[in-house]
């Protein structure tokens, strides 16, 4: 049944011998040079503090040290979607571990020990440790000059408070509904703080060349738009885009830890202060927990109203983040959350209010999931505990009210084709769904959870994507994209997608990590956007090369177009079954004819892609009239669980998980999204978990105290389903789901606890610890 | 204070001098150009340093380069002098790596597991690995590769 010869096959990955073979460059492989100096940060050891003053004169001695600077030397403010960030603290710092200055050495331990001896003078102000302490009665406001600070037009900063945005969705009337619904449960759901925990740290290196050209190499998911933040941050120092250079080596891991700009701006500002001398700066591993983007934590408040015959009437869903010091990433997390926040279900009257809440933490960011695997644990917890009050199966619950093609979403655009149904009923049927089981061990017991899942790319409604691809001599060729490959298997689908195009084996296609000056615009490597977006602009690219290929024959030839078509790398026609020739004999040196002369010359496609039906503007009080998100990617998941009822230990004999992408243009790296992802959504459920001190100081900043999974803790069975109902406007049909597998693995487990248990854990992370201790509760009670 | 060491590297006899302090992974990169040993977390828990000496995985991290004098010290560069092995072809089949960091780590205690016991369970490879972290692919497409290439 399938057409298509590179689509939808599971190619071997065109990244995996240069990753097998310890030949992939990342950014501390790169060689700068003897001339390399080193950078280390001056870090602020109080969470909330004044800046009196900064004494650089004890370590400007030390012998080696080149040279140091402070916030002095850059007073401009940035971000992504707020400006509302130094480069180094100003006057006051707002988390423990902010950069206040740098030492630049000839080596890292000169740097290192010089940056010691930088003494700062702080005056020590009151941390705001949590919302509740940030929305208070007249709170410490942590950012005073909030109401100046530019931001996109879909922000909604409320002055003199701590909320940097407030994200409000209303459709119907919920108080009407909620007196109308025979059943309203109301409840309150916590998620703390979690770390990416990519392998490889941040780092990046910066070159201002005698000629004023900034280049600047980065650990990163974001070149382009780094690029524009570099340019935009450093304008006033005379930098204009053109004079801005990204390159972005093979990166260990990102998971939105390495989207935006953390601390690579430290690399391309420290840069302008070395003329000459590339300097290079990479975060300890501790640094990597403490200083750069972390999933914000939220407390939400859920109230769903629901009718006898298991119609859910209403949802009230107030969602207050956790999002440090800095949210200009990160307040586009709880905008993200806060439109989407029904989950995949039809709900007629809805009040969603997504708080963004600035706090003396460090910056909240993106991190795989976007906002969604946070509210989804409360949100598919609150629909089981509805399902139980009403005794009606949680399953047939959801299929009752799952959200299906044209149904409405929270802001008014139609839901797209999706296949969450089958995904349901392919979940149930793989968990055996409503078989009891018992474990052999008494002090044992077994229980199963199951959750949908759904999410959108958050982007703005502009962003895009762009591609180059030009053929070689011998009719293999280079596409140049400037998505990042962290690891999901882009590169791999890009080729094949051109291949399914062209005809040109995958094993004849190049794709590699882009550099800005060479690679066209893409926004960023997030939002699980880029198979969509970037594969869109592929596709095209590879038509209109195919486009010129038949225009040059018909030319040169004297065939007609609509007659040709590509197969086995020739250009081969329906009519004259003879006619067979090989790309490579024209695709460079064109086509020669009687009198000697040529046709044609090297072909180069180019492609780019924009949703041009989106739109973030809408109505700021009910978010009715825009159409902020471009599709949603929906599915389902299940986990059987075993849990010691003395120790709280859970084991995981099975975890099913599917998901609609469109069309899996890959099956395997379909699949490897999903055992990875769902890994790493359980790890955040049983054991992840970021722990501050009273000051505000981060405590478990080490994989021995903040434990990830290793290859024991797997469960013992994972079992991925594609579902594929084709995206209308993506790539062979083709929308992402890196991002979703990861989601619903807190609430399946927590639904699997209760199951097991009768037992309702509504705080992440659901540690064996805290379930020992709650059926002892309820044992003593 | 610099001492002079004499190791086997990568079959290849080495003369370096070294201070007392410095560390193995930061002479074998920095020094000796040799990339696929990684720095993750520079306290021994990640796995991404790994290297062999005398065919036993070891965190290169956690070693003062003078204690390889006479030793014979392996990279994942070394291991591939007559083209990749059997095993990292089967890595390369099953798609086992994503962003690949933590690949070399994992090669080189897979490659060692092999050596002691030619056919491991499951568990043995899990055991095998587990001081190799992986934030990527779940780790069972990387079990599924050395499964396939023993059984």
């Amino acid at each position: 049944m399938d057409e298509y010869k590179f689509v939808g096959k599971s190619s071997v990955r065109v990244d995996g011998k240069v990753k097998i073979s310890g030949a992939a460059q990342f950014i501390d492989d790169l060689d700068f040079g003897p001339n390399l100096l080193y950078a280390e940060v001056v870090e602020s050891k109080f969470a909330h503090a004044i800046i009196n003053s900064i004494d650089i004169s004890e370590a400007e001695k030390i012998p080696g040290v080149v040279k140091i600077v402070t916030g002095k030397d850059f007073p401009f403010r940035f971000g992504l979607y707020m400006h509302d960030r130094y480069i180094f603290a100003q006057d006051r710092v707002r988390f423990v571990g902010e950069q206040v200055a740098a030492v630049i050495a000839r080596d890292a331990v000169t740097a290192k020990a010089a940056a010691k001896l930088v003494k700062v003078d702080y005056t020590e102000l009151t941390p705001v440790l949590s919302v509740q302490q940030a929305l208070g009665d007249s709170p410490f406001l942590i950012h005073p000059d909030l109401k100046d600070y530019h931001h996109v037009p879909w922000f909604f900063p409320q002055t003199n408070s701590n909320v940097a945005h407030l994200r409000k969705v209303r459709n119907g009337n919920v108080e009407e509904a909620f007196a109308d619904s025979d059943f309203v449960l109301d409840d309150v759901y916590t998620v703390p703080r979690y770390a990416h925990c990519a392998l490889e740290v941040h780092g990046a290196v910066g070159l201002l060349d005698h000629s004023g050209r900034l280049t600047v190499w980065t650990a990163s998911q974001s070149p382009h738009t780094q690029r524009h933040l570099f340019a935009e941050a450093l304008a006033p120092l005379g930098f204009q885009h053109k004079d801005v250079r990204v390159i972005t080596p093979f990166i260990g891991g990102g998971f939105g830890g390495k989207a935006g700009v953390s601390m690579e701006i430290l690399g391309a500002a420290l840069a302008t202060k070395v003329k000459g001398n590339p300097v290079k700066i990479l975060w300890s591993r501790a640094q990597e927990f403490y200083n750069t983007y972390q999933r914000q934590g939220v407390v939400a408040r859920l109230k769903v109203g629901v009718k006898n015959d298991g119609t859910i009437t209403a949802l009230e869903h107030t969602l207050y983040w956790d999002a440090g010091a800095y949210v200009e990433y990160g307040a586009n997390v709880v905008n993200a959350a806060g439109l989407s926040a029904t989950g995949p279900y039809r709900i007629p009257n809805i009040k969603i209010d997504s708080y963004c809440v600035y706090t003396n933490l460090p910056p909240g960011g993106p991190y795989r999931g976007f906002g969604y695997s946070e509210f989804l644990f409360g949100l598919e917890s609150h629909i089981n505990e509805l399902a139980k009050k009403i005794k009606m199966d949680p399953v047939e619950f959801r299929k009752k009210n799952a959200i299906r093609e044209g149904d409405r979403l929270t802001y008014g655009s139609k839901m797209n084709p999706n296949g969450l149904m089958e995904a349901i009923d392919k979940v149930a049927k793989e968990i055996e769904w409503g078989k009891k089981e018992t474990s052999s061990d008494p002090n044992k017991v077994i229980g199963k959870g199951f959750s949908l899942f759904w999410k959108a790319p958050a982007m703005p409604p502009n962003a895009s994507s762009s591609a180059f691809l030009k053929f070689n001599e011998d009719a293999s060729l280079n596409i140049l994209v400037s998505g990042m490959e962290i690891g999901q298997g882009y590169l791999t689908v890009l080729a094949q997608i051109a291949a399914e195009v062209l005809s040109v084996p995958v094993e004849k296609i190049r794709v590699e990590t882009p550099d800005t000056d060479r690679n066209p615009y893409e926004w960023q490597t997030v939002a699980s956007h880029v198979t969509w977006g970037c594969g869109n602009a592929v596709k095209q690219a590879a038509e209109d090369a195919r486009e010129q290929i038949f225009d040059l024959i018909e030319r040169a030839k004297g065939k007609k177009r609509d007659e040709l078509y590509l197969e086995d790398e020739c250009v081969r026609s329906k009519v004259e079954k003879d006619f067979s020739l090989p790309l490579k004999n024209f695709i460079i040196s064109g086509i020669q004819k009687e009198d000697g002369t040529f046709r044609g010359g090297p072909i180069i496609g180019r492609g780019m892609f924009m949703p041009e039906f989106a739109s973030a503007l809408s109505d700021p009080e009910t978010s009715q009239g825009g159409h902020p998100n471009v599709h949603y990617t929906v599915g389902a998941a299940a986990v059987k669980i075993e849990v010691d009822k003395q120790t709280g230990k859970v084991k995981i004999p099975k975890v099913v998980l599917a998901v609609d992408c469109g069309k899996a243009i890959n099956p395997d790296l379909v699949n490897g999204q999903i055992t990875g992802g769902i890994l790493q959504g359980i790890a955040t459920v049983l054991y992840e978990d970021m722990r501050f001190d009273n000051k505000g100081k981060l405590i478990n900043a080490n994989f021995s105290d903040y434990k990830i999974p290793t290859a024991m803790d797997i469960p013992d069975e994972v079992v991925p389903i594609i579902i594929e109902v084709a995206q209308p406007d993506g790539p062979y049909g083709a929308r992402g789901m890196g991002e979703h597998t990861m989601i619903p693995a807190a609430p399946i487990i927590a639904n699997a606890v209760e199951d097991a248990l009768g037992i309702r854990i509504k705080s992440m992370p659901i540690t064996a610890e805290k379930i020992a201790l709650a059926v002892k509760n309820r044992n003593e009670n | 204070m610099k001492k002079e060491i004499s190791f086997l590297l990568n079959s290849e006899r080495r003369t370096i001098d070294v201070s007392a302090s410095e560390i193995l992974l930061e002479v074998l990169r920095d020094r000796l150009g040799l990339n696929s040993p990684k720095c993750g977390c520079d306290r021994g828990d990640c796995g991404t340093c790994s290297v062999m000496i005398n065919g036993k995985t070891v965190r290169s991290c956690l070693i003062l380069a003078i204690e390889v004098e006479d030793q014979e010290v392996v990279t994942l560069e070394g291991m591939m002098q007559s083209g990749l092995t059997p095993l990292q072809e089967s890595f390369l089949k099953h798609n086992s790596f994503q962003c690949g960091f933590c690949a070399p780590g994992v090669i080189l205690s897979t490659t060692e597991l092999l050596a002691k016991n030619p056919h491991p369970d499951k568990e043995e490879i899990q055991e095998a690995i587990a001081g190799n972290l992986c934030r990527c692919t779940g780790y069972s497409p990387i079990i599924d590769a050395v499964i396939d290439l023993v059984k």
